[in-house]
């Protein structure tokens, strides 16, 4: 007789896995970050780098201390909060007290993601909300845009000190779309903004990576950058301006393809992509704010459950219309 | 042909590490343990009786029942044991031991059948014992005998083999091509069906090509290359890619115009016809990370399935997880003592790093499930109403539409069991669906004897 196996695992099929999993996917987006970090450190200078740091290691220690305090087991590990963390530094100017980025980084990962639950439960994008809780709460230094010898077009006569300068859309909210910087200077980042948002390149290069890793699909970016263009056209304003000035870019690719927050079916992203680039064009050219990027993905956030639904998949076959 | 158009799936790596091996017969047991329930539908009854000489190709069980195939033996020898005993299914069977004598004489009542009309190449397709040999073991004369007003057009010969490691069938295609064509030819004739499409995986060119040139006078049977995507072997998958036919749950592929047999079955099938002798051995592909000596190898029925792995070498590692059938749905059995079955097409053995179970995390809702999952469902959603025991959630979302083929748990990034939990589900439901259906039968007979009794109340 041969050899008998015993200690055998009984498990139900499939028996085998694709590789991807949770933390490689979070890896893959720190990955698509990396270009428009380093953009951001040329231009703003090793501050970028300080910053970036604080905020993930404020969103590590924050999420991890609280998976303790709630006796939840650990998810550190699965880098999402390093993602957050990232994420939230581009959206900061890069002059912001530190403490202040601790302070976003808190209600982040404190209030939006553990509390709710953790990564897959947050209804809102964490690294949104952190980034409206400080702009509503420090107005002032969130809005204090730096200027550096790296910005070639940057008007300093718009700003009072020398030290600071406006964003492209502050300056087109302003004073009109002649004294804000070229397309080409916002495509490559030279100008004023939030420290990861300024080069439309480096986060175009980020994207594709993440297309070509299918970390991503395409619909949410396209959707919301095509609408955002197309509300430009039809209020007679620059295209092109408006999908490369502000966190259009940022936000597209990095911000409102987050999965726990955006739809599952490629329709429903469509639906999405759509409904946050038409906010971000009306909060832009009616609002009070001269950005609406945020706004607008953190609204389409809350509808996500409601677009899932209305966009749910149908199995094949069936005729829908005569089964209701 | 189809319109373009695919299903959803995924793509696995193929391992395909046996591919290009010849099938080798494998050398007789000592003993062969032959369970009574190697097909879906009703168990064989032994016909031997203990201490009974048996030769190879004899009918050692059988049934009345419409929906059940014929059980021969394997071997020739001594019947030794009739038991009820667990056989790999994980049920307890009825289960016919024969010690082999070595002689493998053929039985006399191993001589080709002679076919005159559709019922008795139905009746000889019975004899044969085949059954769906990809693995769903379902009678392959019950499929053939197909009830008005269901009228097939499309016989489809599974030759996908999708299921990853598995290389018998393509095998199989390169040995014995002309016998299978020979085969779906005598079904096209006797079931007067028009057409067949062979279909076939493009990861097995050389099979294609083989089959392209056979057929190149015919003008009712071509090569359907299928695409490298899992699972274009599932029967819905692959009517679907070829004609451009949904098959819904519930329905069967008549109900579509289409019967669906394994490339094996079919080939099982016409080495019936022609020599008489039934299905008493099959290929399998060993192999995974724990065996020796991967190979293809012709096993005779009932053969224990440690006697298989022996055969190629035995194990080179701890053996954690050994499974029947492909990676993708194969079943993980406890014990290796086990009979081989029709059924069976792969025996893989894997050590610790392939055969524990990765940790569970937080669904993300990336969506991969409802991409990858090829009858449009929505597995994370499935997989949430399961855990609430919401049932009306479950009903909407169809959830009995799932065929099990494993796409969502493969391609979850958050390694939840989602196909199990599904299956869970799904048994639930059908079971409630089933309860309601005769509570509501059991109503309506009271409510009608009620009525009745009334009736004669009345009259008198």
């Amino acid at each position: 007789m041969s050899t008998k196996h015993t200690n055998l695992i009984v498990s139900s099929a499939p028996h085998v896995n694709n590789p991807v999993d949770t933390k490689s996917i979070m890896r893959d987006v720190v990955i698509a970050l990396c270009p428009a970090l380093l953009v951001a450190i040329y231009v703003f200078g090793a501050r970028a780098l300080v910053l970036t740091a604080v905020c993930v290691a404020a969103c590590v220690i924050f999420e991890g201390a609280t998976r303790k305090i709630l006796g939840r087991p650990q998810t550190i590990g699965d880098w999402s909060a390093v993602v957050t963390g990232v994420i939230l530094a581009f959206n900061l100017p890069v002059t912001l007290p530190l403490w202040m980025a601790v302070i976003g980084c808190f209600a982040a990962i404190v209030i939006v993601k553990q509390v709710f639950g953790g990564l897959g439960q947050n209804f809102a994008n964490p690294a949104i909300v952190g980034r409206i809780v400080l702009f509503i709460g420090f107005a002032t230094p969130m809005t204090n845009w730096a200027v550096t010898s790296r910005m070639c077009n940057v008007i300093q006569s718009t700003s009072v000190d020398g030290v600071t300068g406006a964003t492209p859309l502050g300056l087109l909210a302003s004073q009109g779309r002649a004294a804000a910087p070229s397309n080409l200077d916002m495509f490559l980042g030279t100008i004023s903004g939030s420290m990861g948002e300024v080069s439309a390149i480096a986060l175009l290069i980020g994207g594709c990576y993440l297309l070509w890793r299918k970390v991503i699909t395409w619909e949410i970016p396209v959707a919301m950058l095509a609408s955002i263009a197309v509300m430009a056209l039809l209020m007679h304003q620059d295209p092109i301006f408006h999908i490369f000035a502000g966190g259009a870019m940022l936000g597209s690719i990095f911000m409102a393809t987050d999965y726990v927050t955006s739809p599952i079916t490629s329709k429903g992203k469509i639906i999405f992509g759509i409904g946050c680039g038409v906010i971000t064009m009306l909060i832009r050219v009616f609002g009070s704010y001269p950005e609406g990027v945020s706004f607008a993905i953190l609204l389409m956030n809350i509808l996500t459950p409601h677009i899932d639904r209305w966009t749910r998949t149908h199995i094949n076959g069936v005729d829908r219309k005569a089964v209701k | 042909m189809s319109s373009g158009k695919h299903l959803n799936g995924i793509h696995v790596n193929h391992c395909k590490n046996t591919a290009g091996q010849a099938i080798i017969p494998m050398t007789l047991p000592e003993k062969v343990y032959i369970p009574m329930s190697q097909h879906i539908g009703a168990p064989c009854q032994p016909v031997v009786a203990v201490g009974d000489h048996v030769k190879v190709g004899q009918k050692i069980g059988d049934s009345e029942a419409f929906v059940c195939a014929p059980i021969h033996s394997s071997v020739s020898g001594e019947v030794t044991a009739i038991n009820k005993a667990m056989s790999q299914m994980g049920r307890v069977d009825t289960i016919i031991e024969i010690v082999p004598d070595g002689k493998q004489e053929i039985a006399e009542t191993v001589v080709p059948p002679t076919i005159t009309d559709k019922a008795s190449f139905i009746k000889a397709v019975r004899e044969s014992g085949v059954v769906g040999l990809g693995g769903a073991t379902f009678p392959m004369s019950v499929k053939f005998n197909v009830k008005p007003p269901a009228k097939v057009d499309t016989f489809i010969v599974n030759g996908a083999e999708c299921e990853p490691y598995i290389t018998v069938d393509h095998q199989n295609m390169l040995t014995h091509a002309q016998e299978i064509v020979d085969g779906v030819k005598a079904v096209l004739h006797w079931l007067e069906i028009e057409r067949a499409f062979i279909g076939i995986e493009t990861n097995k060119p050389d099979a294609i090509k083989l089959f392209k040139d056979l057929l190149k006078d015919e003008k009712n049977i071509s090569v359907a290359e299928l695409r490298q995507v899992y699972p274009q072997g599932a029967e819905r998958v692959i009517i679907y890619e070829t004609t451009g036919r949904h098959l819904i749950a519930g329905k069967l592929p008549a109900d579509v115009g289409c019967i669906v047999s394994n490339v094996t079955s079919v080939l099982k099938m016409q080495q019936f016809l022609a020599t008489g002798m039934p299905l008493v051995s099959k290929a399998m592909t060993v192999d995974g990370n724990a065996v020796a000596d991967p190979k293809n190898v012709e096993v005779p029925i009932g053969t224990p399935l440690c006697d298989v792995i022996e055969f190629c070498g035995g194990t080179k590692a701890d053996v954690r997880k050994i499974i029947l059938g492909g990676p993708m749905m194969g079943r993980a059995i406890p014990k290796d003592e086990y009979g081989v079955m029709k059924g069976n097409s792969a025996i893989l053995c894997f050590d610790e790093t392939a055969g524990t179970q990765l940790p569970e995390t937080a669904c993300i809702s990336c969506g991969r499930c409802v991409r990858g999952c090829p009858m449009n469902l929505m597995p994370t959603k499935l997989a949430k109403a399961w855990e609430h025991q919401d049932i009306d959630t479950l009903r909407e979302y169809d959830v009995t539409t799932c065929m099990e083929c494993g796409c969502c748990s493969y391609s979850c990034p958050a390694r939840k069991q989602l196909s199990f939990e599904i299956k869970l589900a799904k048994t639930w439901v059908m079971t409630e669906d089933r309860k309601a259906a005769e509570k509501a039968k059991a109503e309506a007979e009271a409510a009608k004897a009620k009525e009745e009794e009334k009736k004669e109340g009345g009259d008198k």
